[in-house]
């Protein structure tokens, strides 16, 4: 008896997530990822889109976070009890929230540093630098400033490039367009469509700009409160009509009030 | 004559400071690596000396201890990582700091216990003695030891900007999360450090073995340290050897000039006096890294 081979690239199975050993932040979420897709985690602040990410990750543990319950497979291998850097030798990587970009290295070393866990020629990381400047010019120009000082978006873009100098399977990319003009939201994420379909790579996004994400992401999965309350092809989420008032602000009759109570009823039975 | 006798104060004094510079150089490498202030690099120092000349002792050959020594001190300083820090990962940077005062007066109990508790002469082949340059007296032991401690210096800037192993080891002094995110095992970076700093402070033992014998007292240049540390920001290589000069040659110029008016003894409390208002003015050091913030 053996199991079958998972059709997804990541799958998640009812994980429970705790902090600190008392507060209960994930209520059993599962969802899958196939392979060469960009799937997006969508919901409000709080609702455990980075704890999601972090348990996948695993980066979780340095926060006293921990899984309780549920699985994790990546390929159809369990990978829950791997460290941070066995999971990036295996293809999966996180680009944090709020960037993290190491402020005192140059933007070139902070791409470099990205290929620690890959024993590659200098040959080889320089040829890896040049298709990270092509996807992304801009850091190329800026390869000499310290990183701590360049713009937001090319922040964003050295926190990016520098996952992708791993050579991942998958990338868990949390919360990109935070503190981004629309403009510079728009280019981070025509890049990442791009590496998507020329280089292979899979996306899970956790994101609140739910407008973005259902642009370039193929499916979706809304949590409320630590728990899955939906998931669909972006398609079928952009024309929901739940989806379109609470995460796209498009109610149609304009603004809204408590005293509407239809609508509150509504949303109550929404975060049921 | 006048100004050649200031000439001869502020040199000593500076070819002094280098002394300091070294000691200030393991806790800047363990700081900079893993925010710890390591209070046990004082016993280390001890350790590494005691260690050196009680394995020549028994009639091991120069080089040979040198290498058994460096062996031993790379192993303890991993092995203090392994048994004592990483047990307290996450934990807030005081209870580390206790930590490491425990560490310290363990490891000058193991020294002693192991290696006994006799003064040693420590014979590095290098006569104290004076020569002349241009009528300038420097000791010949002072300039040696400037001249390992530029080496080392060198050695160590060309390591973290040059190599994989060194960005990476600067990406953890960083952002020990992001670093842990794109894969770079904190826990063999922290090994390494405190190998690095097992390493300096072989060196820093050795240098100040032989100029003060090797003895209990060598975990005393910890506190001689500090205003080094404070002058030169506790995060900077080159601010520990710039701050290593500044006191050295402070303390023996305030020791010459202001001692006679002052009833003389001011090279003890000089360094800290300096450090103090130091501290009002640029409290991050000369060197030490400025918290980035954009606006």
């Amino acid at each position: 008896m053996h199991a079958t081979p998972s059709p997804y690239l990541l799958s998640v199975n009812n994980i429970e997530v705790i902090y600190n050993h008392v507060i209960l932040v994930l209520k059993g979420v599962s969802l899958d990822v196939p392979e060469g897709q960009i799937v997006a985690l969508l919901g409000a602040n709080g609702a455990g889109k980075s704890t999601t990410l972090k348990a996948i990750s695993t980066l979780l543990r340095s926060e006293r976070g921990d899984v309780t319950k549920g699985s994790i497979a990546f390929r159809g291998q369990r990978i829950d009890a791997l460290t941070p850097d066995q999971l990036v030798r295996q293809g999966v990587v996180q680009v944090m929230e709020g960037r993290h970009c190491f402020g005192h290295l140059t933007v070139e070393e902070n791409l470099l540093t990205g290929a620690y866990t890959r024993s590659i020629s200098r040959s080889e990381i320089k040829l890896a630098l040049e298709r990270i400047y092509h996807y992304f010019p801009r850091l190329k120009t800026r390869r000499q400033s310290q990183a701590g000082y360049t713009s937001g978006g090319e922040q964003q873009m050295v926190a990016i490039g520098r996952a992708m100098m791993a050579d991942p399977r998958m990338i868990l990319l949390d919360e990109p367009s935070m503190g981004l003009a629309p403009q510079i939201v728009e280019e981070i994420f025509e890049i990442v469509r791009e590496l998507n379909e020329k280089e292979g790579v899979s996306f899970l996004l956790a994101e609140q700009n739910t407008n973005v994400a259902l642009k370039y992401a193929h499916y979706g999965y809304i949590l409320e409160n630590g728990r899955v309350v939906m998931d669909g092809s972006a398609e079928e989420l952009r024309s929901n009509e739940d989806v379109k008032e609470f995460y796209l602000g498009l109610g149609g009759e304009g603004r809204k009030s408590f005293r509407d109570v239809k609508h509150y009823r509504r949303r109550k039975r929404w975060l049921a | 004559m006048e100004w050649q006798f200031f000439l001869e104060v502020l040199v000593g004094g500076l070819l002094a400071g280098v002394m300091y510079s070294l000691v200030a150089l393991g806790f800047v490498l363990i700081y900079k690596a893993s925010g710890v202030f390591n209070f046990a690099q004082g016993a280390m120092v001890l350790f590494a000396a005691l260690s050196f000349v009680s394995i020549q002792d028994m009639g091991v050959p120069f080089w040979l201890a040198l290498l058994l020594t460096l062996v031993l001190m790379v192993l303890l300083g991993v092995g203090i990582e392994r048994v004592v820090l990483r047990p307290l990962v996450n934990q807030p940077p005081i209870t580390l700091f206790m930590a490491t005062i425990g560490l310290s007066f363990f490891l000058e109990g193991l020294a002693q216990m192991v290696w006994g508790t006799n003064v040693h002469g420590l014979e590095l082949g290098i006569a104290d003695e004076p020569f002349d340059v241009g009528g300038v007296f420097i000791s010949k032991f002072d300039l040696f030891a400037a001249a390992v401690c530029g080496t080392l210096v060198a050695t160590l800037a060309l390591f973290f900007s040059k190599t994989k192993l060194g960005r990476a080891l600067r990406a953890v002094a960083d952002d020990h999360q992001a670093a842990m995110s794109v894969g770079i095992p904190l826990k063999h970076i922290w090994a390494i450090v405190w190998g690095v700093a097992g390493f300096v402070a072989l060196v820093a033992g050795l240098l100040w073995g032989s100029r003060l014998g090797v003895q209990f007292a060598l975990t005393l240049v910890v506190l001689k340290a500090l205003p080094v540390l404070i002058l030169g920001g506790f995060t900077s290589i080159p601010g520990a050897i710039v701050g290593g000069l500044i006191i050295g040659a402070g303390e023996k110029l305030a020791e010459v000039y202001l001692g006679p008016f002052l009833s003389g003894g001011i090279e003890n409390w000089f360094p800290y006096m300096l450090a103090l208002l130091f501290l009002l003015v640029r409290p991050e050091g000369l060197f030490g890294e400025k918290h980035i913030e954009r606006v």
